[in-house]
């Protein structure tokens, strides 16, 4: 029964997009606990957002205000920088994941610090920090009670802002029983209690705090983050020290600038009008404060994100403020949920964003995995085209690996030479119309030869039967004997 | 070698090399007009919106408050009750409280938080804060803690008590961050807190008393 | 994906083009159309190409059908094969010279032509200006029949409970499940029944389906499971791809519901004869 409960849907190491979207297809308690909860999640979304004017002007504005950063961004990265120097934060700059951990490290050395103690961080997930530090024999224990619950199962986050959506009560019950010892029940309540109380004795204890950020503002110096659970709070002032890491991508101008973004997203991640908490850190504890820590660093993280940049059209992709929106609506992760991407970044912005994080190489199934159907673009509350993105890294996947000026690592990771001369082929069918009818003519002709099995085709389908005459031929019938 | 702060910096302006930056056209009207509300429905919105998440809320007047708090702190059986005694609010409550018996002991936070951190964490059941107003359109308490009421006072008790004067509660975000100033110069940390602790991470049930306050009661000070 | 980027230089940040306003139709119904059959419509559903054109042939339209039409370029565009498909776009552009309306019976395709040619031809100033004009005067059929030629349709069948399909990006870009549902409302008769989900993708996405048979199959089934639970008694689309995507599941599946396409349907029901 214990088994049954904890079967992860996919091998964690895979990165293979389609082994692991087979293995979570599958998977019919991972199937109903992400349809469940993404129609929850589109419902109260909708319910938060029910004005369309207000709505679609207010995406066009955030859409705009993000713009507005990265049109400037190297400029407000030294505001930000200077004016975080001024209020007394430290501030670090890496360019790659283990640039990043070597700051952490070193500051965490400098303390002698034994146990950190994180918020919520999708950054710290890039960086894989908690690995890190325990092969640095320092403890870091997640404090977002779903990221809590995924680290307890070792298991990595199917979402990004409810890392254990693809898990139902039953589930984290048996887990808790099993990993804490805790009498087994399914009350959330006192799931939650249990949680809360393990955690908080860490808050205590905890030589550092970790957090992400959610926007990084360059006008006053100060870093906002929002969330519902006060982990975040804890993080940031309870331990002595507080390290913030981030992406390069996440500032903004001005404070005043965070109010139409606040506002999408968390209506648009949770259909809330706000979260319980928003924290605005603008600096360490002063000399006369009685509690705070008293370091705060940030790190700015690059990971492949100038490569977005470098490119008008991909530097879009940095527009996003990490919201979800495009996960819960998208009809492919709520059937294969979040694991089954192998990446941080799962879903609709998983697939733009960790091209750039990763490399083609090694997300080379990503671009292809939709329909293009449209659902995250039209819900994105900063407007990221992202259905054109991911047409865009279909370009850049299918180019020749050794084209000149590459705008992508891992550029042609999907070339593939027969692919190619098939569609030479189709574009010269279709740009002959003497050859176009040719074959319309004996496709109809020959229907009856139709091979039963078409490859991948006929795995979900008939195969299809041509009709008996195409409508080149009924068309011309019909308009000449008018 | 060049610092990792000098690449990522060459590198992104070598990508916008030739660009213009992008035009501020922030839309004033846009965030704030379908957040206005007329100065008597302040009140009951933020309540509503409050109450919608477990937040208590109580209408007082600025003399009645504190027999009001002892009356809930009787309710709540709570034991003891940590305030900032350098503020108004703080002095206010522990005078009505003075030379009585039998009421819930008042603790002050005048002290670097490490030398009481146990006590605050293990037996600090309650706290008094007062807040730099409230928004209306998001049901949100406006907190700057200082060094006379530090920020761990609205976070570690499991039952907080905040004051709010009904005169400072605005309708926006925007026209707080306005009014007050805010980006003339920011405290350390500044909070915006919108109902107790909460979460939904297991199957998206709501369950209340994540980390933070188990229990937010909220008195408004009509006169005040 | 409507960005009209094609002229900003290629490292210039971009902002989200104006909320588009309503588009404006003409007033007067045109007296010559083009049909552009599009390629799985000629070969897997040709009678509804020629149900289109009795539509519109009722309306008093005279119906031109350029021989030489092949596709529209989608498949190769959405592969990633923009060459490919630009020079395919390139081999429709010129059958269509005159200033006549352009009517297209499959949402997707329609929104190919209208909403991504500009992106196609963007390096090719004089070209281009030919796609802007040409996508102005395209029209998804349901559209065109409904705000163009005005349509008032007598339902002559008998009471029916019909599922409607519509594709994802045709409904995003151009608003088609509205058309759609409004032409179907006409039909005094026609019940038509909401099925589950019902803005979700058929998981046909072009080369999706086979590139990702497995994610594919999944939306598939459960499209067709929701379609055959709907009660209703017929299903229509005028989307070619979604309905290759869905009747070749429900036969797999060996059952017996098949969709239709919306013009055929149209035609029986306001007493076409064939």
């Amino acid at each position: 029964m214990n088994s049954q409960a904890r079967i992860p849907a996919v091998e964690l190491s895979s990165r293979d997009l389609k082994h692991n979207a087979h293995n979570a297809l599958g998977d019919a308690q991972l199937r109903s606990n992400m349809r469940k909860a993404m129609d929850s999640l589109m419902a109260k979304r909708l319910a938060a957002m029910p004005d369309e004017y207000e709505r679609e002007h207010l995406r066009e504005m955030g859409n705009h205000v993000r713009a507005r950063a990265l049109s400037r961004l190297p400029e407000l990265l030294e505001r930000l920088e200077a004016n975080l120097t001024r209020n007394g934060v430290k501030v670090h700059w890496a360019e790659t994941v283990d640039e990043a951990n070597a700051i952490v490290l070193q500051i965490a050395e400098a303390h002698r610090a034994k146990q950190v103690i994180k918020g919520k961080s999708m950054v710290s997930e890039e960086m894989e920090m908690n690995h890190f530090l325990e092969g640095h024999g320092i403890e870091a224990l997640e404090s977002d009670m779903g990221e809590y619950i995924i680290q307890l199962d070792h298991e990595k986050p199917t979402h990004i802002i409810m890392p254990a959506i693809h898990k139902n009560a039953r589930q984290v019950a048996h887990l808790f029983h099993d990993t804490l010892g805790e009498p087994y029940t399914e009350d959330v309540d006192q799931l939650i209690q249990t949680g809360r109380r393990v955690l908080r004795q860490k808050f205590f204890e905890a030589d550092i705090g970790v957090s992400g950020v959610n926007f990084a503002v360059a006008e006053t110096g100060t870093l906002l983050l929002v969330e519902n659970e006060g982990n975040g709070r804890m993080s940031t002032t309870v331990p002595p020290v507080h390290i913030a890491v981030t992406g390069i991508e996440k500032v903004v101008e001005n404070l005043r600038d965070v109010v139409p973004l606040l506002s999408l997203l968390t209506r648009s991640a949770l259909g809330q009008g706000i979260t319980t908490y928003v924290n605005l850190i603008s600096g360490p504890r002063q000399a006369d404060e009685l509690d705070g820590p008293q370091e705060v660093h940030l790190v700015l993280l690059d990971n492949g994100r100038s490569q977005a940049f470098a490119d008008g059209e991909l530097r879009q992709t940095l527009n996003c403020i990490r919201c979800g929106a495009c996960m819960n609506h998208c009809p492919v992760y709520t059937r294969i949920g979040g694991q089954a991407y192998g990446t941080v970044y799962p879903g609709p912005i998983g697939k733009i964003i960790s091209p750039h994080l990763m490399g083609l190489e090694n997300t080379p199934d990503h671009p292809s995995a939709s329909s293009l159907c449209g659902a995250c673009g039209e819900v994105c509350p900063v407007k990221i085209p992202i259905p054109s993105l991911l047409r865009r890294l279909r370009e850049e996947n299918i180019k020749k690996p050794d084209a000149p000026n590459p705008v992508m690592r891992g550029q042609g990771s999907k070339y593939s030479p027969r692919e190619r001369l098939l569609w030479k082929g189709w574009r010269l069918l279709n740009t002959s119309p003497w050859l176009y009818r040719t074959f319309g003519f004996f496709a109809t002709r020959l229907r009856g030869l139709t091979p039963g099995s078409l490859g991948p085709w006929t795995q979900n389908h008939s195969a299809p039967k041509p009709a008996a005459r195409s409508l080149h031929e009924l068309a011309r019938e019909h308009l000449e004997d008018k | 070698m060049m610092s990792a702060k000098a690449n990522i910096l060459a590198k992104l302006r070598k990508s916008l090399e030739g660009t213009q930056p992008i035009a501020d056209d922030y839309d004033v009207a846009l965030v704030t007009r379908p957040w206005s509300y007329p100065a008597e429905e302040r009140i009951p919105r933020l309540r509503q919106l409050m109450e919608a998440v477990h937040t208590e809320t109580h209408l007082t007047t600025t003399a009645d408050w504190p027999a009001l708090l002892e009356k809930l702190l009787a309710d709540k059986q709570l034991p003891s009750l940590l305030i900032a005694p350098a503020t108004a609010h703080g002095a206010q409550l522990a005078a009505h409280f003075a030379g009585r018996e039998g009421l819930p002991r008042l603790k002050a936070y005048d002290r670097p938080v490490e030398e009481w951190k146990a006590e605050l964490f293990d037996d600090t059941p309650a706290s008094l804060t007062g807040t730099l107003g409230a928004i209306a359109a998001t049901g949100s308490l406006i907190l700057w803690p200082t060094r006379e009421e530090p920020r761990l006072m609205s976070l570690v008790p499991p039952v907080h008590f905040a004051l709010l004067k009904a005169s400072e509660i605005h309708d926006n975000f925007l026209e707080v961050q306005q009014k007050q100033q805010w980006a003339a110069g920011m405290p350390t940390n500044a909070l915006l807190v919108s109902g107790p602790s909460k979460t939904a991470d297991i199957e998206q049930v709501l369950a209340y008393g994540a980390h933070g306050p188990k229990d937010l009661i909220v008195l408004i000070l009509e006169d005040a | 994906m409507s960005e009209p980027f094609y002229n900003a230089a290629p490292n210039a940040t971009r902002v989200a083009p104006p909320l588009p306003e309503p588009r404006q139709y003409p007033a007067q119904k045109p007296g010559n159309a083009y049909l552009f059959g599009t390629c799985v419509l000629d070969l897997f559903f040709p009678e509804a190409g020629l149900d289109a054109i009795r539509l519109l042939e009722r309306e008093g339209i005279k119906v031109h059908f350029p021989q030489e039409q092949s596709c529209c370029g989608q498949p190769a565009y959405t592969s990633g094969y923009t060459d490919e498909a630009r020079e395919v776009a390139r081999a429709q552009l010129a059958l269509f010279a005159e200033d006549w309306p352009l009517v297209v019976p499959s949402g997707s395709c329609a929104g190919m032509i209208r909403h991504h040619y500009a992106e196609l031809f963007k390096d090719e100033p004089a070209t281009l200006r030919q796609v802007q004009a040409l996508a102005a005067r395209t029209f998804e059929l349901a559209e065109f029949l409904l705000h163009v030629c005005k349509v008032e349709f007598k339902d002559q069948g008998s009471q029916q409970k019909v599922a409607l399909h519509t594709s994802c990006s045709a409904r995003r870009e151009m608003n088609t499940h509205l058309h759609g549902r409004a032409l179907l409302a006409q039909l005094e008769k026609i019940e038509r029944v909401e099925h589950d989900h019902e803005s979700e993708c058929c998981g046909f996405g072009g080369t999706f389906s086979v590139r990702m048979p497995d994610i594919s199959g999944a939306m598939v089934a459960d499209k067709t499971r929701a379609l055959q639970e709907s009660g209703a008694a017929e299903v229509v689309s005028a989307d070619c791809g979604c309905l290759l995507n869905i009747n070749g599941a429900l036969e797999k599946q060996h059952a017996p519901l098949r969709g239709q396409h919306l013009a055929s349907f149209l035609w029986k029901r306001t007493g076409g004869a064939r």
